[in-house]
């Protein structure tokens, strides 16, 4: 199910006898407010985050990006747009790649969370990583967290991509700096040191 | 040294913090004691406000307050514009930071409500009930002209802002005499800039103190206080106005919006800090769009392919409001590049700068040089066509010869240098050209349309002499300033006015110190963006901090080094005019061994234990730099595209970029802009626009709706350059943001119009999109 889509379904599950209110969105003048739907009920979550667990009680519509970034306080994760088209607020959620903004906190209870502040290994930093620094792989840097996240389940599910494999795996997450181009790179320099290609 | 710095492809320093997560945007800080504002914003393009009733709103959970244009009327004072173009008859309407009686646009602010929490501030929203008396909008900045056309400003007729001119030679009797001519209507989209990071702002009033910080998403800090002082009439010197790390702008985040200025009222009403972020459809509403143009263009040229005339009548669309800069981009910075890369000896132009019912326009990307070189680029490929040219020949016949020191042509700018025909040679050579032309023909015996586009550009760039900006009406200066300080352990701190989010600066200016004066690169740091701790500084845009920053870096460098020599002198007993400087090291000429080396020089000018007669102690500098003149950077693009003409689909095969920026500190960062350029300008062409419908109500109001160049979109893009130093700047740089942008735009424009003209297409609006080309395709095939 499409992200946004998603969220509201559950949201509309939890909150059936709540007034979630549905916005007019774009061509009616009024944004797609991702913090609407009024719904005030507390759900007790426990999540573990970079290997941490946290634990606490959440608005059932809260999304987990704000959980992340807000309850947390890991505020590598980032909000590029609220309908789920970016990729800027990918994190990894029980191993895969998964749009923050698309999942609810009450949704992710139970699971395991790995965000950029994570990835590293101590101070060693991870290939990715280390290979957008190499490659020039970004500019304002605001996509990178997101971009990198996606790029290791790139990785993770083809191991030597072509240039054409990345672009296209990739398709889900915007940069406006970079052109996409030193990223492409990066992603097929990461790939040979971590032993594919 | 060993490894040469300057000219080296380091890794930026930057990255490790954006890597890692551990980069501090606007909204990733948490103030203690911080609430939240959500904006109600007009959901009418133009309409009058007949009521507005606040109470339910007020007592919803975690509300603190709610304000309305009631509330900020005579508190706040109206957004100014900047940017004050004379002799055009410039009106400039009240612009209230939240609207009283009157909306202009959807998205133009109502009321705003401070919470606890954000999700709270955007429920209690929902709650306050405005009704509003709708009237007729108007987008099509040339239909806003008409009479009998909604007027936005009661004193502003036929929501003609401006009407700005430019003239020289004698364009009437170029076009009277020519033996050919050509004309187009060229339609410039209105286009969303887009950076990843949505704006963002928190205000903190400390009201014992009097003291405003206002963080926020801004290319220009200092600009931003100095409006932020205009409009909420703190001083000057009690605001600091930090940007912290910042997500990107491309001219978007240069104007002081409402947004600032409500966060900035809240936090005054209510004692605590305030944040305020918004999301990326509210973006959509209400972040400065670029260009909305309508041009029609004619040019004039001899029976041999010389060109002698161009004129232009350009609409531009400028929203319901002046922004910050935004009279300047249509005209200063549009129309005095009228000529391009080529000798135009008669140009003659009119703009007229357009209210209509959307979004604010201002500067995005190139602003103002994409649209014109679009006009120019369409034109000579036109005219080469009706000549029966080749259009690189013809652009040959007519690019402005190899100058090395000023050229002028006929809107009245100098050039600085260029050398337009290496960079088309370079850029042909590459795309190997008359391969591509008899593959081209080829495929065209087979059924297959294989389009080239070619597009030269010059910019001007480096903005800019403050003599200039005065005379042409910009409200403020365009030097820079820098200040190296050298530490007792000869580590050192440069602190610059700019404010680079995302060009790589902190990297480069240290390469630049590290070049003039020896030390370690990893030994000095850039601070940017905080007008506390940085000197005066107008901000980073127009492709203007390198150039102009960097100036002003590397002359306090050389003030550093000349101060060096003399101590060094001293400190060796001997006279400064036998002190021999090499990398990093004074000593006495013929004695390198006996040499102080920066390090020794910085720790004793920091204790002064011994210091020559009147020299002050302390190793810092500070340098003013106004350039004068602009820089000229300048190239050549081409593009390769198949269009599938059952379908309209159009594939962009190959891409060349060849530009020229002059010298170049880090090739590295040059590549990445030219990169981000070219996908910026190639999005217009082919995928990106923003629709209105007749009321006004935006129809690509989320990221669903527009869209943006991907990773898919795109074959690897083939960068070279070329070196011609600017004449007049300490390190002859020109700056090179824009670059891509510009001319990527027309370059896969020209491609797509050659691809279709064996099918009989003249003319599509941009962008290209599959639908519109297949439309065009078939009309032209009934039409035949
Ligand atoms: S913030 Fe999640 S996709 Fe944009
Ligand atoms: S680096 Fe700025 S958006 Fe990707």
């Amino acid at each position: 199910m499409e992200g946004a889509l998603a969220c509201r379904f559950i949201v509309d599950k939890i909150a059936a006898s709540d007034t979630l209110r549905l916005n007019g969105g774009a061509g009616h003048g009024r944004p797609d407010r991702q913090f609407t739907g009024r719904c005030n009920v507390k759900v007790p979550v426990e999540i573990t985050i970079n290997g941490k667990s946290y634990s606490g009680e959440v608005e059932a519509r809260q999304l987990l990006v704000h959980f992340i970034r807000e309850e947390v306080g890991l505020t590598g994760t980032k909000v590029g747009c609220d309908t789920s088209q970016c990729g800027s607020c990918t994190v990894k959620l029980d191993g895969a790649a998964t749009k923050a903004c698309t999942v609810l906190t009450v949704q992710a209870s139970g699971s395991e969370v790995t965000t950029i502040e994570g990835l590293a290994d101590g101070s060693d930093l991870h290939p990715l990583q280390e290979a957008f620094w190499n490659k020039h792989g970004l500019q304002c840097g605001f996509c990178t967290p997101g971009m990198i996240i996606a790029a290791d389940e790139l990785l993770r599910k083809n191991p030597s991509p072509s240039r054409s494999e990345i672009r296209h795996g990739l398709e889900g997450n915007i940069c406006r700096c970079t052109g996409y181009q030193n990223i492409v790179l990066a992603v097929e320099d990461a790939a040979r040191s971590m032993g594919g290609a | 040294m060993t490894t040469r710095i300057f000219g080296s492809g380091i890794r930026r320093r930057e990255d490790p913090r954006l890597i890692t997560g551990r980069a501090s945007y606007t909204d990733d800080i948490k103030l203690p004691g911080m609430v939240h504002a959500a904006i109600l914003r007009s959901p009418y393009a133009h309409a009058t406000i007949t009521s507005i009733d606040t109470s339910e709103a007020a007592g919803q959970p975690g509300v603190i307050a709610v304000y309305t244009g009631e509330d900020t009327d005579g508190v706040l004072n109206g957004l100014p514009c900047a940017w004050l173009i004379p002799n055009s008859d410039l009106k400039t309407p009240d612009h209230p930071a939240i609207a009283k009686d009157k909306v202009r646009y959807v998205g133009d602010a109502v009321a705003v409500v401070v919470a606890e929490s954000r999700y709270q501030a955007e429920d209690a929203l929902e709650f306050i009930s405005v009704e509003y008396e709708p009237h007729d909008a108007v987008l099509n900045p040339k239909e806003a002209t008409q009479d009998g056309a909604p007027q936005l400003h009661d004193d502003v007729p036929n929501n003609v802002a401006f009407t700005w001119a430019v003239a020289g030679g004698d364009a009437e009797a170029a076009f009277a005499d020519a033996d050919v001519t050509v004309s187009d209507t060229i339609t410039l989209q209105r286009l969303i800039a887009n950076p990843m990071e949505p704006r963002s702002a928190i205000a903190q009033w400390v009201s014992q103190t009097g003291d405003l910080t206002l963080w926020s998403t801004s290319q220009n800090p200092h600009i931003a206080r100095f409006l932020t002082s205009v409009v909420t009439g703190v001083g000057e010197h009690k605001i600091r106005v930090i940007a912290p790390e910042v997500g990107g702008g491309f001219g978007s985040k240069i104007p002081f919006y409402a947004d600032e200025a409500i966060a900035a009222f809240c936090s005054m009403q209510l004692g605590v800090p305030v944040k305020w972020t918004e999301t990326r459809s509210e973006n959509y509403l209400i972040t400065t769009q670029g260009r909305d143009h309508i041009e029609e263009v004619e040019m004039a040229a001899t029976s041999d392919g010389k060109i002698t005339g161009l004129r232009t009548t350009v609409y531009a669309g400028l929203g319901a409001y002046l922004s910050t800069a935004s009279p300047g981009v249509p005209t200063i910075l549009h129309g005095l590049m009228y000529s391009g890369s080529y000798d135009i000896p008669n140009i003659s132009g009119t703009v007229y700068g357009v209210f209509n019912n959307g979004t604010p326009v201002d500067a995005y990307r190139g602003a103002g040089r994409p649209e014109a070189t679009m006009l120019i680029e369409r034109l000579v490929d036109l005219m080469a066509a009706k000549l029966g040219m080749d259009a690189v020949e013809f652009r040959r016949m007519n690019l402005i010869p190899k100058f090395e020191n000023g050229h002028d042509v006929a809107t009245g700018l100098t050039y600085d240098s260029g050398d337009y025909h290496a960079t088309l040679d370079i850029c042909l050579n590459a795309a190997d050209y008359s391969a591509l032309r008899e593959k081209q023909a080829k495929l065209r015996e087979q059924g297959r349309y294989m389009g080239i586009g070619v597009s030269t550009y010059v910019e001007i760039c480096g903005l800019g002499p403050s003599q200039v900006a005065g005379a042409v009406g910009f409200q403020g200066g365009l030097w820079e300033s820098a200040i190296v300080r050298f530490h007792p352990t000869g580590k050192v701190n440069v602190m610059v006015g700019s404010s680079p989010h995302g060009q790589g600066e902190e990297t480069t200016f240290a390469q630049i110190v590290a070049h003039e004066v020896g030390v370690d690169v990893d030994d000095v740091e850039i601070i940017h963006g905080d007008t506390d701790l940085t000197p005066m500084g107008w901000g980073t845009y127009g492709s203007r901090t390198t150039a102009v920053s960097g100036a002003a870096v590397t002359l306090a460098t050389r003030k550093i080094k000349e101060k060096s020599k003399a101590l060094a002198a001293h400190l060796l007993e001997a006279a400064a005019e036998d002190i021999e400087y090499e990398d990093g090291k004074f000593f006495v000429r013929g004695s390198p061994d006996q040499a102080k080396t920066i390090q020794d020089i910085a720790l004793m000018a920091n204790v002064a234990w011994d210091m020559p007669e009147g020299m002050e102690p302390g190793l810092e500098a500070s340098a003013f730099y106004d350039p004068p003149n602009f820089t000229y950077p300048f190239g050549a693009h081409l593009a390769v595209v198949e269009v599938d003409p059952a379908t309209g689909e159009i594939d962009l095969q190959k891409y060349y970029a060849v530009d020229d920026c002059g010298p170049q500190i880090n090739p590295m960062i040059v590549e990445g802009q030219v990169h981000g350029g070219v996908v910026q300008g190639v999005g217009p062409a082919l995928w990106e626009g923003v629709v209105y419908d007749d009321d006004g109500q935006l129809l690509t109001g989320t990221m669903l709706d527009y869209a943006l160049p991907r990773a898919d979109g795109f074959p690897d893009i083939h960068v070279q350059s070329n070196v011609t130093p600017s004449p007049h700047h300490p390190l002859g740089l020109k700056g090179v943001g824009e670059a891509g942008t510009i001319a990527s735009t027309p370059t896969v424009y020209n491609a797509v119009m050659d691809a279709l003209r064996p099918l009989g297409v003249t003319r599509i609006d941009m962008p290209f999109t599959p639908e519109k080309v297949w439309r065009a395709i078939n009309s032209a095939q009934n039409g035949a």
